[in-house]
């Protein structure tokens, strides 16, 4: 029963690491196609990626607007979250139920819709109407976090806050935003996250400013090729550092 | 159903920490003994080795004279009311005191019956519809205890059962527990920390400190004649004074050499052992009791914790000549 | 004040969702004539959804698709989880959970193109197998229903690792405990006393991969191909070649309601068994 435990386990990361370690494995390959056998070591493509004027900018472009997007998000969402918290607002569930509804709906159903808003209005597409649709994802989310982390405790405190004589924009600024230091990171990681990665919106709501999973999509079309694969290996890389770096720190705080 | 429990020398270690430090206990069965001790005392562990949660790393733990060396939880005469009651929240009362019969595949009919009877031992007859949410802390207790009782285990153990309640509902409760305890006859053992709560319901108490058993006995022995300090400042305040060749601070003190210990309500104008003359710093009503710090004459940088009749008028200043009607020296 | 700080949440998720949402509604009902979008209210997409066989067979195959991974993915996970929860040592569960999930942070598209080199015709796992002699011919895995599936069922089971574990973790071990003090077995414990408990966790898990799966374009596509549509690849092409915006828009309101029934369908286990 135990070893079977520990197979099961086993076999588990094999499936769960196989797609990724074949990645890797052929982003090396001294070849034309990324698939065995293996003809060699060679750091060719990724020379080649990284001299990739269209794939610097899309990265650059990707960066942008997750930052942005993130950051417009987790705004809306915490003032949002503090008020529907503090306050019994006339129709506060059915509100609730508005910011959280996003949430519940496909990203190919939230880009076709601003597709066609953005067509009848006249609004050119671009990273901007990219960025307003990874609000619209990520704001639920921001929502959700900051929403479920304001406790008694928290109000408490903004109370006492408010009899000390603070206004509100300083008790948001000195109580609240401080307080809830940690969940508020976790959402702006979570979406920044979700926005880089994020391709079916990015690719319907943009033209010529790419973002980074457009540009990988791209270079699907012309065949499998150890570029992308040096292109994937890169994306991981830098995603695992941030990954671990925050593990790193939330476990120290946590110590 | 009920079964003696023996306890062999046992040691428990977690990595380099010794939460036993070869324990003996003899557990006669009907008897309703109480582990007392502060946290990390080594007596919820003890608990476990009993019931099976952990097997100790030295020694023996006997059941009705059976050794339980690798018998596991479930196959062990013992239940268990845990501290937090672990009931659970998607069953219905009836369903929650009904599970140890379903596991031993007990019919539906008689499971239901039996439930009832025993939610009817602890005064929740006809609430086994209910779910654990719409209950008290105290009824929540009440069911944890009749679910491990329905099994009808040889030897209750109970983990600080009513550590959660509020003081009133605690003292509630123990009454009622003893009442049940002698009722069905189970053999009970019950941690805690609360010394009071220990005396009202033990047959026995067994102080633990640092692994190790410090003392045991009937409450009112282990209250007046506790055997070390731990167990005296313990089971209650305690005035604590030096003797060295008969001599203490406050001056010739005819006992053994050693630390006199004299509980405040020991300590009145007409006790035996002289203490001689003191003044009184402060005193309060604590309704059954006068309280008062006083210092004695003799040694200005000594403070004597003092309980006074009811009825006793004592200003801050008066000047009292005590003595002690009941001491230990250890 | 409390109305000026939840305004701009509101009017955000008013203007760039409920509105183009609603007006996507309204378009559903249009129709085309040659290349050009005549407003009306016409039920003929809808007709078409229901009735053409391209349209039924993608609805159907989404279905299928979601169901399989739904389940596959539950069952695979929940084993995963529970093993990290219960039977790695305290210390070292956080660091079995991160690597469980790495593959987590690739991204999306490139997580499709790898399956695609190991599943492919000259992929890892047909060239490992013709070199131990297992087959004499590749097997024909990629651009299959079992790509698609794979692909999915790799994604989600990291997803319900986490939702899982997170759910595991939370329980009171005194729960397991008074079970088998009680005289409960393993199995009877999980049955009567874990499984219940987690239900909650693991419906909105189940939920959320419903969501995620019968809405996603890129794995169907990259890991799938052209054989057997799934409903967002078919929108995906009445916009691309047809330029068919209104029976796109009427495609996506029919997703939308399938979604809903999913949602009212697990809201409601939820409560069953929440109480």
């Amino acid at each position: 029963m135990k070893a079977l435990a520990w197979v099961y386990m086993a076999a588990a990361y094999v499936f769960v690491f196989l797609p990724v370690a074949v990645l890797v494995a052929f982003s090396f390959q001294d070849g034309r196609l990324p698939v065995p056998p293996f003809q060699g070591f060679s750091l060719k493509w990724y020379e080649k990626v990284l001299g990739d004027g269209d794939l610097m900018v899309a990265l650059g472009n990707s960066l942008l607007v997750a930052v942005v997007s993130s950051v417009v998000a987790l705004f809306l969402g915490f003032l949002a979250a503090h008020a529907l918290a503090r306050v019994r607002l006339p129709g506060s569930v059915l509100m609730r139920g508005v910011l959280i509804a996003p949430m519940t709906v496909s990203y190919l159903i939230v880009a076709l819709g601003l597709l066609h808003l953005f067509g009848m209005v006249g609004v050119k597409l671009s990273l901007w109407t990219v960025g307003a649709g990874h609000v619209v994802i990520n704001l639920p989310l921001c929502f959700a976090i900051c929403f479920a982390a304001m406790g008694d405790q928290q109000k408490a405190a903004e109370r006492a806050a408010r009899d000390l004589g603070a206004a509100e924009w300083q008790v948001l600024l000195l109580v609240s935003a401080p307080m809830l230091a940690a969940p508020l990171a976790a959402a702006f990681f979570l979406s920044v996250t979700f926005s880089w990665d994020e391709f079916i919106i990015a690719f319907l709501l943009t033209r010529f400013d790419v973002t980074l999973p457009v540009e990988i999509w791209s270079m699907l079309r012309s065949g499998l090729s150890p570029a992308t694969n040096a292109v994937g290996s890169l994306v991981f890389l830098v995603s695992v550092t941030l990954v671990v770096a925050l593990e790193l720190l939330v476990f120290r705080r946590a110590k | 159903m009920t079964a003696g429990v023996s306890v062999r020398g046992v040691s428990q270690r977690y990595g380099a920490a010794l939460a036993l430090d070869d324990v003996s206990l003899e557990i006669a069965a009907g008897e309703f003994v109480v582990l007392l001790g502060p946290s990390g005392c080594g007596k919820t562990t003890l608990l476990n080795l009993i019931g099976g949660f952990a097997e100790p790393t030295r020694g023996q733990v006997l059941i009705g004279g059976k050794d339980m060396a690798g018998v596991a939880p479930k196959a062990r005469p013992t239940t268990t009311v845990f501290q937090d009651y672990a009931l659970f929240p998607h069953m219905t009362l009836a369903e929650n005191v009904g599970f140890g019969l379903r596991m031993r595949g007990v019919g539906k009919a008689e499971r239901g019956a039996r439930a009832e009877e025993m939610l009817a031992l602890v005064g929740l007859q006809g609430r086994g519809a209910r779910r654990p949410h719409e209950l008290s802390g105290g009824q929540r207790q009440r069911v944890a205890l009749a679910r491990a009782l329905a099994v009808s285990p040889d030897v209750l153990l109970l983990d600080e059962p009513l550590g959660a309640l509020d003081l009133k509902l605690r003292r509630l409760m123990q009454d009622e527990l003893k009442a049940i305890q002698r009722r069905v006859g189970t053999t009970f053992v019950h941690v805690t920390h609360d010394q009071e709560e220990a005396m009202a319901i033990a047959d026995r108490i067994v102080v633990m400190n640092g692994g190790k058993i410090e003392d045991q006995g009937p409450p009112r022995e282990v209250y007046m004649r506790p055997k070390s300090l731990f167990s005296a400042g313990f089971m209650g305040e305690v005035n604590r004074i030096k003797v060295r060749d008969g001599v203490s601070v406050l001056g010739m003190m005819p006992v053994a050499d050693g630390v006199l210990c004299i509980r405040p309500e020991a300590i009145s104008e007409t006790g035996a052992l002289r203490l001689g003359p003191a003044r009184v710093r402060d005193a309060a009503f604590f309704g059954g009791y006068v309280r008062a710090h006083v210092v004695p004459v003799a040694a200005p940088d000594t403070v004597l914790v003092v309980h006074l009749p009811q009825g006793a008028e004592v200003q801050a200043g008066a000047v009292l000549d005590l003595g002690a009607s009941n001491y230990v020296v250890l | 004040m409390g109305w000026g700080l939840v305004a701009p949440a509101l009017i955000w998720t008013g203007a760039f969702f409920v509105l183009p949402f609603a007006a996507m509604v309204v378009l559903s009902f249009a129709h085309m004539e040659g290349r050009t979008v005549v407003q009306g209210f016409d039920v003929g997409n809808y007709v078409r959804a229901f009735t053409d066989w391209t349209m039924v067979k993608a609805l159907v195959n989404s279905l299928e698709i979601t169901a399989i991974v739904t389940v596959v993915s539950l069952v695979l996970a929940y084993p995963l989880a529970a093993i990290i929860a219960f039977r790695v040592p305290a210390r070292w569960q956080r660091l079995a959970l991160l690597m469980a999930v790495l593959p987590f942070w690739t991204s999306y598209v490139v997580r499709s193109y790898s399956w695609l080199l190991v599943l492919g015709q000259n992929g890892v796992v047909n060239k490992a197998l013709l070199g131990l002699g297992l087959i004499a011919e590749p097997l024909e895995i990629a651009s299959t229903r079992t790509a698609t599936v794979i692909g999915f069922v790799h994604f989600f089971v990291m997803l319900l690792t986490l939702t899982i574990y997170a759910n595991l973790i939370q329980l009171s071990p005194n729960y397991m405990r008074a079970a088998q003090d009680l005289g409960a077995g393993r199995w009877q414990t999980f049955r009567h006393v874990v499984l219940p408990l987690t239900l909650p966790g693991v419906v909105t898990g189940a939920f959320l991969t419903f969501v995620l799966c019968i809405g996603d374009y890129i794995t169907p596509q990259i890991l799938g191909g052209n054989t057997e549509l799934t409903l967002p690849q078919l929108i995906m092409l009445q916009l691309g070649r047809s330029g068919n915006f209104p029976l796109a828009s009427a495609l996506s309101v029919v997703l939308m309601g399938v979604v809903t029934v999913a949602y009212f369908l697990s809201s409601k286990w939820l409560r069953l068994d929440r109480v």
